[in-house]
């Protein structure tokens, strides 16, 4: 007979952080399938791939758990679509990382050592912007406790525009991993272009995480 | 045992039912509003039973008054009724209420006590004794109020959850900023309740004070109510700083201020609902004594002892169970939006109570709980439930009211000589 606990619905908070923190574990698993790619092991990548494709899978059920619980009639702290779109950008996060593994799989793709350097500075760059989108998610549960307060406004305000200029660092990464691959592209061959497909998603994620920053911060203007 | 083959039936049958009555009050109505700070862990369930159980009496006896004489002969032009259609009607009334709690807890909807005797008492007065009987004024002050309770409420929460943001949540050091403004919560609470005790309260005591007076002693409360706040919040184990959880601080002090609420409303709840019960026995007692029914003689101190004693048993017999059933759900109202929510309604029902008002202490949460859901203070709230509250709220007062029409015959036919 309480109704005032049936009237205080499961916020979907806490899932949404959990979601973020499982993404971006998922795109931290890119570095050490680069490592495999890098060595030439074939069985070590297809491990990565396994462990990605188990946290993408895991993801995606935290994903829909939340889509099922925030119907339509919650009256919601956080505006409901706005909130959907960014769980959109966090499970890009996890979607995108499942790609690169499923090609690098597929194609057996080896690292060649030339590439080695640059790519894995551009992943590194990448995913300090992702973690930096974890922290900002992480915030959420702060922004709700202070109900919007001005000075947590302000303090998410600032850990966004950090991000950005992490994602812009890594245009300059990506920049120069690119350089590199066509420098070498006659040596490659036809492997070229999978390899600049493989760089470009891995940018992607450091855009994707700067997207759920972006569209928080609208969140938090309006 | 003479004195006792002395009372008539109608008042055993009475005190029966209104003894059930305070015992439903007691077993469904107090975990609702007492829910929220076991779910938060601000009280365990043997905790929340206890400050219930002070408080609800405290709020019975010494406040329960004004809404129990509403109840008895507010809403009725008494004048009208002779003492037989009251004493059928009054029982009636409880038996209809008592029929309709049974039957909410049993399809678990959210019945109110209030509403359904409000109903019960409207329906035999205008279907059985006529509709000039019925005191449409009063009766329409105690609706409109329906309204306005869960909306002042509302707004109050709003207000006190904006003042807890930007003093203390959305502030640099959040935990010194609650440790000076937690106090003076403390000072606002005992001082409402003692105002609304001491000034021309305490009819049970035979004390009967002025304004100035009553100021006077509500502020000594309050200055009391400020040391046990300054003692209670020192004591606060902060645990360590958390740098994913930066408010598991000052939310820990707020623990404490959601214990002062819940002591506040179930000292509001008490006040108010015990009319529910003991507003008809009082009638029907009246009535027997043949006492001039419309008497400015004031509810006498043993019937809400009676009323208070019955949620305390109810409390303690069943309410443990419901409250148990809650205590296992993490809510996710953390404490300083329980303190916010749980303050308004107090100060609602206690200002209700004092205005001899019945409304619904679940109706008036409800209110704040929204009002704090508006300042975008919770993460979820579920419109479901408010739609459900509102349409049980509609459909409670015709079904009481019929209910309470056809007990209204069934008693004149069992008691009539």
């Amino acid at each position: 007979m309480a109704w005032i606990d049936k009237l205080v619905g499961k916020s979907p908070i806490k899932p949404m952080q959990k979601h973020m923190h499982v993404a971006v574990l998922c795109a931290r698993e890119v570095l050490p399938l680069l490592e495999a790619m890098a060595t030439g092991d074939d069985e070590a990548v297809r491990d990565r791939r396994a462990e990605i494709d188990r946290l993408e899978h895991e993801a995606d059920q935290i994903k829909h758990e939340i889509r099922s619980h925030t119907p339509r009639r919650f009256m919601m702290a956080l505006d409901r679509r706005t909130m959907l779109e960014i769980l959109d950008y966090q499970d890009s996060i996890a979607d995108v990382t499942q790609d690169i593994a499923e090609l690098a799989d597929q194609r057996r793709m080896h690292l060649p050592e030339a590439l080695k350097e640059p790519v894995l500075s551009l992943a590194r760059q990448v995913l300090a912007a992702c973690e930096q989108g974890q922290r900002i998610i992480d915030e959420l549960d702060e922004l709700v406790e202070t109900g919007f307060g001005e000075s947590e406004v302000g303090r998410v305000d600032e850990m966004i525009s950090e991000l950005g200029r992490l994602e812009t660092e890594t245009d300059a990464q990506l920049d120069r991993a690119a350089r590199k691959l066509f420098s070498i592209e006659e040596e490659l061959g036809v492997a070229t272009i999978f390899w600049h497909q493989v760089i470009r998603q891995i940018a992607t994620l450091a855009d994707l995480s700067e997207r759920v920053g972006n569209r928080l911060r609208l969140l938090l203007a309006s | 045992m003479g004195f006792l083959a002395g009372i008539p039936l109608e008042l055993w049958i009475a005190a029966f039912l209104a003894l059930y009555m305070a015992w439903a009050i007691g077993a469904n109505d107090v975990a609702n509003a007492m829910g929220t700070s076991v779910g938060s862990g601000a009280l365990t369930v043997w905790g929340a039973i206890l400050v219930a159980g002070i408080f609800e009496f405290c709020g019975a006896f010494f406040a329960g008054g004004h809404v129990t004489d509403t109840v008895r002969k507010g809403m009725l032009d008494l004048g009208m009724i002779d003492r037989d259609q009251l004493i059928y009607g009054m029982l009636a009334s409880l038996a209809s209420a008592g029929t309709l709690l049974i039957g909410a807890s049993r399809f678990g909807l959210p019945v109110s006590t209030t509403h359904s005797i409000v109903g019960a008492i409207v329906g035999f007065g205008a279907v059985a004794i006529g509709l000039d009987a019925v005191n449409w004024g009063k009766i329409m002050q105690i609706v409109l109020s329906w309204l306005t309770s869960p909306l002042l409420a509302g707004v109050i929460a709003f207000f006190i959850f904006q003042i807890t943001r930007f003093k203390v949540l959305d502030t640099k050091d959040p935990v010194a900023q609650i440790r000076k403004l937690g106090p003076v919560f403390f000072f606002f609470v005992f001082f409402i309740i003692g105002l609304v005790t001491l000034f021309k309260g305490l009819k049970p005591l035979k004390l009967d004070l002025d304004l100035s007076q009553a100021l006077i002693g509500s502020v000594a409360l309050g200055a009391v109510g400020a040391g046990l706040g300054i003692f209670l919040i020192r004591r606060v184990q902060l645990g360590p700083v958390d740098e994913r959880h930066r408010f598991s601080q000052v939310e820990r002090i707020f623990v404490v201020l959601q214990i002062l609420t819940a002591c506040a409303i179930a000292f509001a709840h008490g006040s108010n609902d015990v009319a529910n019960s003991i507003g008809p026995l009082a009638a029907v007692a009246h009535a027997v004594q043949g006492m001039d029914l419309g008497s400015k003689a004031p509810v006498e101190p043993w019937m809400l002892a009676i009323g208070g004693i019955g949620i305390v048993v109810g409390l303690g017999t069943w309410g443990y169970r419901v409250m148990e059933t809650v205590g296992k759900r993490i809510t996710e109202l953390t404490p300083s939006r329980g303190f916010a929510a749980q303050l308004s309604a107090a100060t609602t029902i206690v200002l209700a109570s004092r205005m001899g008002i019945p409304i619904s202490t679940t109706h008036t949460l409800v209110g704040a709980v929204l009002g704090v859901g508006l300042a975008r203070g919770i993460g979820a709230l579920d419109l479901r439930v408010v739609g459900k509250i509102i349409a049980s709220w509609v459909a409670t007062l015709p079904i009481a009211a019929v209910l309470s029409i056809f007990f209204y015959y069934f008693f004149r036919g069992l008691l009539i000589p």
